[in-house]
């Protein structure tokens, strides 16, 4: 196994874990998050290796030979191209970045060895997600990520919410697991391999495009991404994730793994193209999910479930992009969502840690004099969010994307997009106001306690806020190359017009909330609190109520057939054996009375029965 | 050279049934070293005066001096006095007539194998069985050198006093380190 | 001298062993099975020199060595056991250890 950067970068954390997985405790708070995020930076500075020796063309670096029979010989092999390296660099980067923050938010919290050895977990699983060269190893990657989500979500597993919480991200995910598993299976049935190049040359020399199969196969994997990324229908799980701590929301549920769907299905984009009909399908998902998140996003009062929802709505705008085709502008809108969205997570958890645990809009106000620097990281992010002109990475990647829209005609994603945006100014508005503006609503909020620890705390804020603006944008290569043709190269004339639809429509929200929260507060207060307006902040509030609607339709009928089901005359012959095994285990546990001397009789009792029947038959034995 | 086997053979018969009928730890230990002397007469008697000799200076030396030592460390009365009620005659039936029927079953084996050669009194010497030992059994002379590490390392461990297992029903008694 | 018959040399081993697996089954005190254990061991060692004198072949003889080896062996871990028997419950009897019935 030769010891590459791209080798170390995953590594590292992977020793991380194990160090702190085997020092039982023994490290201490200190130690622990020294390893916890010195393993992390490592991996992050073997990245920037990584990227600067990188010479353009696709490498396989083969780890080893799983085993070797004939022809068939499975390699446990890393592809490092363009787009596992800029996902290398977000998860390395952004995630050190958070790792960093968190030794100071996890001060004073029981169990950090625990927190960093599963937070070091997640890192390696997304590494071997994004570097496997084979479908298998990513959905190992895949499996992986999910079960530190798990982990860390439940955290504070002492609360009873917070286990549910964790159950169930891990239930609703694994129902989009297990399409990506039979997706997986379909692919290798039909195309006898899981190497993702060979998927990738072998898909359209076997399937027609839009034939029945291939429309199939991008189905489950589309299934299994909107399982990871918080999609329509599958999405219930991300706002109650936010039960872990914050720099768990800030890496796993905000910058990376629900990012997951997007690297998967941008890395098999050539079987996407060929079910153009399913193409179309995670545009409109994306562009449900971004509107249906950022309606739900306006009705919220925890801060940390706004950040969830518009996390949601962001990654609708990925999934709208992939669904016309622009892949490159939905990495681009991951990589500044990365950024901006943890950027604005840590500042969330600078505010809740500051103001003891407080987490709730309306318990919160004032805050922007005493906590600066989350209000400045709040601020820069916001801006990125709503994609303000020019100013912010979050605008050039988002033009990037309804300008693709708009290019590939489909004028209701672009709609949509362009409505999402107007949402979008709405709530971050509302967001900002409600933190910060305003009479603080609490003792805890009158007197809070900013952070003040160069490093841990204001170090990663500042350097994610400078990573937000157009800095950010910059830094983002470009992965025309790697993928496909976007519909926007072959159309000409036009972006203009979009640039100033999309600056309309953001300046339209940030207008439209300013008037709404700062000249008619009393009136909006009034029309939420009666009526239909109460309703709609209700269904708003529940998320437009898809946790009920499971509940009737899927958990409910399942719990009353196993009702029925336990009353089953088949039960009880199924029983029988269990019964009859269990009649010789009462008879065989009495033989078993720990003599020595009754065992002795019944050897030599079964020996005897041998040596007379050897003696009595006829013939001899010899 | 017969009368030697066949007195030497009763011998070693009765002194066994000494040894397992006999209630006494030390008179048991005496009958069985008796019993080992006699079945190394038998092996003189049969040609084998090496294996006789090791039967003695082995067997009946070193094993049976190790009885001997761990008998006298332990106070064995109060067992011996409850072996008497332990050993109640409704209990041997059963087994001795297991024993019995195993013993007519090898019997009737032996009879049907029917062996017929006769043991002259022929000499089998230390250098043959040597040459034996030390050229195509090598290896089990390996195995065996093997075998007796592990059980000198096995005895060590399981012997030692200060078992941190039995240290609760032990804990009044002094808590010595590893003898 | 017409010499031993082989069989009456086995036939002493047969009786032997017998007597000792008698012994075994029959005693409660770990001491007598262990004494037991050691004649049954010894009169498969007589077979094993019967038969190397009968047909003249050494390799029984060296059998016999590994035999004896073995016994060594089984009789220091078996006292040591004992020992650890006699700590626990101040007696040898081995239906006091029968903590792993089912």
């Amino acid at each position: 196994m030769m010891v590459t950067p791209v080798v170390l970068s995953f590594l590292f954390p992977l020793m991380g874990t194990l160090v702190l997985a085997f020092s039982s405790g023994r490290l201490g708070a200190r130690g622990s998050s020294v390893i916890g995020v010195g393993s992390v930076g490592l991996a992050a500075l073997a990245t920037l290796w990584a990227v600067l020796s990188h010479t353009g063309d696709r490498e396989i670096i083969t780890l080893w030979t799983w085993i070797s029979v004939g022809d068939f010989q499975p390699t446990i092999g890393l592809g490092v191209d363009g787009l596992a390296l800029v996902m290398m660099a977000v998860i390395t980067g952004v995630g050190f970045l958070i790792h960093l923050f968190a030794a100071w938010y996890m001060t004073g919290e029981a169990g950090i060895t625990r927190f960093y050895a599963w937070m070091n977990l997640f890192v390696f699983s997304m590494m071997l997600l994004v570097l496997g060269d084979n479908l298998l190893l990513l959905f190992l990657g895949w499996e992986g990520v999910g079960l530190c989500s798990y982990g860390l979500i439940g955290y504070y597993y002492q609360g009873l919410d917070n286990a549910r919480a964790a159950f169930k991200a891990f239930v609703v995910t694994r129902i989009g697991d297990v399409f990506l598993a039979l997706g997986l299976f379909l692919v290798f049935m039909e195309l006898g391999t899981l190497d993702i190049a060979t998927v990738l040359t072998r898909a359209p020399e076997f399937w027609a495009e839009g034939s029945a199969t291939a429309n199939l196969a991008a189905l489950l994997v589309l299934g299994g991404a909107l399982g990871k990324s918080a999609q329509v229908p599958l999405h219930t799980w991300l706002p109650d994730a936010m039960a872990g701590p914050t720099p768990v929301s800030a890496l796993i549920h905000a910058a990376t793994m629900v990012t997951a769907g997007i690297y998967l299905i941008a890395r098999l984009n050539g079987l996407f193209l060929l079910a153009p009909d399913v193409m179309l399908l995670v545009g409109v998902i994306g562009a449900i999910s971004l509107l249906l998140a950022a309606f739900a996003a306006l009705a919220q009062t925890d801060i940390k479930r706004v950040l969830a929802y518009s996390t949601m709505s962001q990654i609708g705008y990925m999934f709208l992009a992939l669904g016309v085709g622009a892949f490159d502008a939905a990495i681009f809108h991951l990589v500044t969502h990365a950024f901006f969205k943890a950027l604005l997570f840590l500042s969330a958890g600078a505010v809740i840690i500051s103001c003891h645990h407080e987490q709730d809009m309306r318990k919160l106000g004032g805050l922007w004099r005493k906590l600066p620097v989350a209000y400045g990281g709040f601020i820069v992010g916001g801006a990125a969010l709503v994609a303000l002109p020019l100013v912010s990475a979050g605008f050039f990647s988002k033009d990037e994307i309804l300008w693709q829209a708009m290019a590939a005609d489909r004028n209701g994603l672009l709609i949509a997009g362009l409505l999402g945006a107007v949402l979008t100014g709405i709530y971050t508005v509302r967001l900002v106001l409600g933190t910060f503006h305003g009479e603080p609503g609490s003792d805890h909020a009158r007197h809070p306690e900013p952070g003040t620890n160069l490093i841990t705390h204001h170090l990663p804020l500042v350097v994610l806020a400078v990573l937000s603006t157009f800095i950010g944008a910059w830094l983002y290569p470009g992965l025309g190359g790697l993928f496909p043709d976007a519909p926007g190269e072959a159309v000409e004339g036009g972006h203009t017009l979009l640039q100033v639809l999309a600056i309309g429509a953001v300046v339209a929200g940030l207008a439209l909330a300013g008037w709404l929260f700062l000249m008619r507060r009393p009136w909006l207060d009034d029309v939420a609190s009666k009526g239909a307006g109460a309703s709609l902040w209700k269904l708003w509030h529940h998320a437009w109520g898809f946790d009920a609607l499971f509940d009737r339709v899927l958990v409910r009928p399942w719990q009353w057939s196993v009702r029925m089901l336990r009353f089953d005359f088949i039960n009880l012959i199924m029983n029988l054996p269990a019964l009859i095994a269990r009649g010789f285990n009462a008879g065989l546990v009495r033989s078993q009375n720990g003599r020595t001397r009754s065992y002795a009789v019944v050897m030599v009792f079964g020996a005897t029965v041998i040596l007379l029947a050897l003696a009595l038959v006829p013939g001899g034995v010899a | 050279m017969e009368i030697a086997f066949y007195l030497s053979g009763l011998v070693a018969v009765l002194a066994t049934v000494g040894v397992i009928t006999g209630t006494s730890p030390v008179h048991a230990v005496v009958y069985l070293i008796v019993s080992l002397i006699a079945v190394a007469m038998v092996f003189f008697a049969l040609g084998a005066p090496f294996a006789g000799a090791l039967e003695i200076i082995v067997y009946a030396g070193a094993i049976m001096v190790l009885f001997v030592f761990v008998v006298m460390m332990l106070n064995l009365r109060p067992d011996a006095e409850r072996e008497l009620t332990w050993t109640h005659p409704r209990h041997w039936l059963g087994p001795s007539l297991l024993a019995l029927v195993l013993l007519g079953a090898l019997l009737a084996l032996l009879r049907q194998g029917g062996v017929s050669e006769v043991i002259d009194g022929e000499l089998l010497t230390a250098r043959a069985v040597g040459l034996t030992l030390f050229g195509p059994w090598l290896m089990v002379v390996e195995l065996a050198a093997i075998l007796l590490l592990a059980a000198l390392v096995t005895a060590s461990h399981v012997g030692r006093r200060s078992n941190p297992l039995n240290r609760k029903m032990t804990g009044n008694r002094k808590r010595g380190g590893t003898p | 001298m017409n010499g031993i018959p082989m069989e009456h040399g086995l036939i002493l081993a047969s009786i032997l062993f017998s007597l000792g697996l008698a012994g075994l089954m029959l005693r409660r005190s770990m001491l007598f099975v262990l004494m037991s254990l050691e004649v049954m061991l010894n009169s498969a060692a007589l077979a094993f020199v019967v038969g190397a004198t009968a047909w003249s072949q050494p390799d029984g003889q060296a059998m016999f060595l590994l035999v004896i080896t073995l016994a060594a062996a089984e009789a220091s871990v078996g006292l040591a056991l004992m020992i650890q028997l006699y700590q626990r419950y101040r007696s040898l009897d081995l239906d006091a250890a029968s903590r792993m019935r089912g």
